[in-house]
């Protein structure tokens, strides 16, 4: 039988406002998650290469601990955890806050690895005209950072949104959720997959591009610099 | 439910955990393996620029690396079908893999300077042989540092597998807290299973900073 059978195309697209609305899951999902993630991943990417030792500590728990287990054991977690202590949570805000915990360890990587991009001297040079470290960093260190880190960050964005798949395993009627179970209802297994990966692709794919073109970028302008030197 | 974490030591509790690990090993293990080699030469086409061939190749990364991982499982277990479900992940897992991979060896290759090509051409290397025993080592030490980080990532998403039904680690902690719920235990699963994951990751992260210094000495 064919998998790919006309029919199971116009079954398909007679129901495209169910994948609509799994897409428009998944983008708000990723966006609120991507927030989060970036708020978490500057605070403690700063701590990460702050003076106090015990900030740094809590940066290399966090990402020490996040990066090294899977997103689903992660989120399995939460969803679990919460369930226990009769907090009843949807799974769309579990998928946020566990999208949004995973993703700012390696945003916290990357800020710190951008912060530490920057010359030693701009900090001294801060400190002597009276900047406490908070303001140096306001100020004078993380804009400059701010360059360096936009194509990391982007490549963080492509992998988060390929992430938030992970609502389809705690029934989040994300895309692959939608994609999934109207499949599994209809058998229409083809079309089904195929239009949400064209639909991922046609998210992710741009992103990754132009994450590429920024990166190219920051080489070239970088690579002058250390010649420079 | 009540019941203390000292329950779980069981035999055959302590079994089943295990027998999930070797799942996850197994999965992990295989798809390293064999997206290595298909990552490699697809990323040596990449390169390369076979007229033809090569815009194939960069079809197949694209299409693959953009796509989320979970969706390549269901579609190697439902669309493609016909192999046992563990194998289903494996598939998925090289495909996925093996096109993140192609693009850190394509990155890799493109990194060394031209006039190596050059010296060895010059030399009379033939191309597979410059290939091979100039541009290739070379090009290794900047592939290994994210090269390590994707297999840590393999490891990780072993994870997904639980979604086809496969009782990998993650997998096996999940049924039995079906049956072994309480607040300890669930605490003392879920930080069993972390701990498992951990130490994976970490033995192979520290083999990847080990390696970066020991090429960052090596290449200056």
């Amino acid at each position: 039988m064919d998998r790919f059978a006309w029919f199971k195309w116009q079954a398909l697209f007679r129901d495209w406002e169910l994948f609509a609305e799994g897409l428009g899951r998944t983008l708000s999902t990723s966006l609120l998650a991507l927030g989060l993630a970036l708020a978490l991943g500057t605070v403690l990417g700063m701590l990460g290469t702050s003076p106090w030792r015990a900030g740094r500590a809590l940066n290399r728990g966090y990402v020490d601990l996040i990066q090294n287990t899977p997103l689903v054991t992660q989120v399995m977690f939460l969803f679990y955890a919460l369930a226990h202590w009769k907090l009843y949570l949807s799974a769309f805000a579990i998928g946020v806050i566990g999208l949004g915990v995973y993703h700012g360890a390696y945003i916290a990587e990357v800020v710190r690895a951008g912060i530490q991009s920057i010359h030693r001297g701009q900090l001294e040079a801060a400190f002597s005209q009276g900047f406490t470290y908070v303001q140096a960093m306001r100020y004078i260190i993380l804009p400059q950072a701010a360059q360096v880190v936009l194509p990391p960050l982007t490549n963080q964005a492509v992998s988060l949104i390929k992430n938030s798949a992970i609502l389809a395993m705690i029934s989040g009627w994300d895309l692959m959720h939608t994609g999934d179970s109207w499949a599994a209802n209809t058998g229409y297994y083809g079309p089904a997959y195929a239009v949400v990966w064209a639909i991922y692709f046609a998210l992710c794919f741009p992103l990754a591009r132009w994450a590429r073109r920024l990166e190219e970028r920051v080489a070239r302008a970088r690579g002058g610099e250390v010649k420079a030197a | 439910m009540s019941g203390s974490a000292t329950e779980l030591l069981q035999p055959h509790l302590l079994a089943f955990m295990g027998t999930g690990l070797l799942v996850t090993l197994r999965i992990a293990v295989l798809s390293i393996l064999f997206s290595f080699a298909l990552g490699t030469l697809i990323g040596i086409i990449r390169y390369s620029k076979i007229p033809g061939l090569s815009q194939l190749a960069g079809f197949y990364v694209e299409a693959l690396r953009n796509s989320p991982l979970l969706l390549l499982i269901l579609a190697a277990r439902f669309v493609i079908g016909g192999m046992k479900p563990v194998n289903c992940v494996i598939l998925a897992m090289t495909l996925f893999t093996s096109a993140v991979l192609a693009e850190v060896v394509r990155g890799g290759l493109a990194s060394v300077d031209r006039g190596q090509w050059e010296a060895a051409l010059s030399q009379g290397f033939t191309y597979v042989q410059a290939l091979r025993y100039v541009v290739l080592p070379q090009a290794l030490r900047k592939m290994i540092p994210p090269m390590v980080s994707q297999f840590i990532t393999v490891i990780k998403d072993t994870s997904y597998a639980w979604v086809v039904g496969v009782e990998e680690l993650t997998g096996s902690g999940m049924i039995i807290l079906g049956q072994y719920g309480s607040t300890a235990q669930f605490f003392a699963v879920f930080g069993f299973i972390a701990l498992l994951y951990y130490v994976l990751c970490h033995l192979l992260s520290r083999l990847a900073r080990w390696q970066e210094r020991r090429l960052a000495w090596l290449s200056y």
